[in-house]
């Protein structure tokens, strides 16, 4: 079942002779419960792109459909609202707040939801537990590891159970060991039914990805980046390292 | 996890920022309650004073009287239609509107007497009044009672007459019971005796000549006191001795302008600091609000953390500001003035005018920064993550 539809996104920034056109034209579909590597060199577009799709970023022309609903027809609010319901952010640097606790950062997307705090305390300690990290709660953010910090930001962007994971380079500021554990991870939450979709620079993350979006010079393209192999077996994207 | 409980939070890791809005609310209104408290308490210490300067209002029968004196030297005048003074008409002043404000009403009458072949003055007051409308009055012997004389100093030396000493004027019999000490004024070549006795040595009874008001007047001006008894007692003409407070008041007035002149400008100051500091920690904050925002906060959650922040502050600020300010102008009391205060009551009214001032101060200046930190937009905030 079709969750996402982009129909010809294009976003530019500045104006004039000094407009940039950082992606143009680009449409794509992404089911339910997919897990959507984006590929590209620095400065493809890839960023754009997931903000678009992160509802952060209004494209220039285009549609984004979420759940049948058009993202840039809601005003500003209404997009903050979505944001909260549907979606989950992963950023590469944590972005943890540093004066909150471990707990306190996971429930943060619950605290303008009228629920109960004991019913918000549930759901963080259950996404908490999910990333393994329950013993950390009361902790500050800076006293955790990189690994750590990021199983902490993977269970703040799934505390609201959204049906769209966004995750920028989750793995870049960690080393091999705890990237392993990220994605297996986002694996499993994909696994659980919710669709992911992430920008990656590392092919061996990129493996855990169903299926890749090339991005490059602002459009899709079959082509895949630097340094990246595509075998197309079957229906699932295989990339192998050319180094390896 | 609440907005309130991130806005507490905040402030806590952010302890200097909140320690420099907090001083610059606190000085001004600090400033503002000091300068209120101190402007009461002066005011009360003149009208403490006033006490001590005694009658501030005559009234005298009304007339068409053209004074024909000058510097003290009478040359006569010429009187139509003078009207008379009685004394039980000055119970219409009890009934005017500040009647809280009077402290004393004197009625005296005058009339001329002879002894040992000198005119002397002889007038009839009320004693129990004596001590509010002649606080300066030093008197050696006992208040007079019925047919007893209180006798000026000067009177007392050129009449020749002392303590027990007893006159005899048209068939009364008059003793001395007390000698007033030099005052410089008139009072000191008069002989005085109880308002009864000499209405009814002069035939009188229930006249009287002028009568002295002691009117604090701490909420209302002198001149709407003298309108206000004037319009109670239609035959008396009504004067106030303007000079003893006018100045004085003038004075205040004029710094009560200056200092609030000096409080808004502090006050002008202290908001300033709140909106810089507020400005300055909303842009060290643009990744927390990107991320916020990011997960779904609305405009309006940002801008209420903004504003429970500069709430807390406001409140406490307030607190404290009440508390030095209050407690600066009671020490300015013990310096700047002579009215000695021993407990002075704490005023609360003042203190939940702080709170509310601190408060309406805060949100203020904490508007355009919450409103800025509401407008950033989430992608630009996060780009800069």
């Amino acid at each position: 079942m079709t969750q996402i539809i982009a129909e010809n996104l294009s976003k530019d920034y500045g104006n004039g002779d000094s407009m940039v056109r950082a992606i143009s034209g680009l449409s794509f579909e992404i089911e339910t419960g997919e897990f959507v590597g984006i590929m590209g060199e620095s400065g493809a577009g890839k960023s754009t792109l997931l903000s678009i799709m992160g509802a952060l970023n209004s494209p220039t022309t285009g549609r984004y459909i979420v759940n049948d609903i058009d993202v840039y027809g809601l005003n500003g609010e209404q997009r903050a609202d979505f944001r909260r319901e549907f979606l989950g952010f992963i950023f590469q640097s944590f972005h943890l707040i540093p004066y909150l606790t471990v707990m306190e950062n996971v429930m943060l997307p619950l605290t303008t939801i009228p629920m109960p705090r004991k019913k918000k305390h549930e759901m963080a300690a259950e996404a908490l537990d999910c990333v393994g990290l329950t013993p950390t709660a009361k902790r500050l953010p800076r006293i955790l590891s990189g690994g750590e910090q990021e199983r902490v930001a993977i269970a703040r962007a799934i505390v609201n159970q959204p049906t769209v994971l966004l995750a920028d380079e989750p793995t870049g500021n960690l080393d091999s060991r705890n990237s392993d554990a990220v994605m297996h991870l986002l694996q499993r939450l994909n696994t659980a039914g919710t669709t992911i979709i992430m920008v990656t620079h590392s092919n061996k993350c990129a493996r855990y990805a169903q299926r890749i979006l090339n991005v490059a010079d602002g459009r899709l393209t079959d082509t895949p980046a630097a340094g990246v192999e595509i075998n197309n077996d079957t229906s699932d994207v295989q990339l192998k390292e050319r180094a390896a | 996890m609440t907005i309130k409980e991130i806005a507490f939070k905040n402030l806590l890791r952010r302890k200097g920022k909140a320690a420099f809005i907090l001083a610059g609310l606190v000085i001004g209104v600090a400033t503002v309650v000091a300068v209120i408290g101190f402007l009461d308490t002066m005011t009360m210490d003149i009208n403490h004073k006033l006490e001590k300067f005694g009658a501030n209002i005559l009234m005298v029968p009304k007339t068409d009287n053209l004074g024909l004196s000058y510097g003290g030297l009478s040359m006569g005048g010429v009187s139509f239609e003078m009207k008379q003074l009685r004394q039980k008409d000055l119970e219409k002043i009890t009934a005017i509107k500040n009647a809280a404000n009077i402290a004393a009403v004197g009625p005296m009458v005058f009339g001329s007497i002879e002894i040992k072949n000198q005119q002397v003055l002889l007038a009839g007051i009320d004693f129990s009044q004596s001590r509010i409308l002649k606080p300066w009055w030093k008197i050696s012997g006992d208040l007079p009672g019925d047919n007893e004389l209180l006798i000026g100093a000067e009177a007392a030396r050129i009449l020749g007459l002392g303590i027990g000493d007893t006159i005899g004027v048209d068939g009364h019999r008059l003793t001395v019971s007390s000698v007033l000490s030099p005052t410089g004024s008139q009072d000191d070549q008069l002989l005085f005796s109880r308002l009864s006795t000499v209405q009814a040595m002069l035939g009188k009874e229930g006249i009287i000549s002028m009568a002295e008001v002691a009117a604090l007047c701490k909420d209302c001006p002198i001149d709407e006191m003298v309108r206000q008894i004037g319009a109670a007692m239609p035959d008396a003409k009504v004067m106030a001795i303007q000079q003893v407070v006018k100045g004085r008041m003038e004075t205040l007035a004029r710094f009560k302008k200056f200092s609030y002149g000096i409080s808004v400008v502090i006050i002008l100051i202290g908001s300033l600091v709140v909106l810089v500091t507020l400005m300055g920690s909303v842009r060290e904050r643009t990744e927390e609000i990107g991320i916020f925002r990011a997960i779904g906060f609305r405009r309006a959650h940002i801008m209420r953390i903004v504003f429970i922040e500069a709430g807390i502050v406001s409140v406490i600020a307030g607190i404290l500001g009440f508390i030095v300010g209050y407690s600066a102008s009671s020490l300015g009391l013990r310096f700047f003035s002579d009215f000695k205060v021993t407990s002075m009551p704490v005023p609360w009214g003042l203190g939940f005018g702080a709170i509310l001032m601190a408060m309406v101060i805060g949100l203020a200046a904490a508007a355009y920064p919450a409103y800025m930190a509401a407008r950033l937009d989430p992608n630009d905030a996060l780009r800069s993550l």
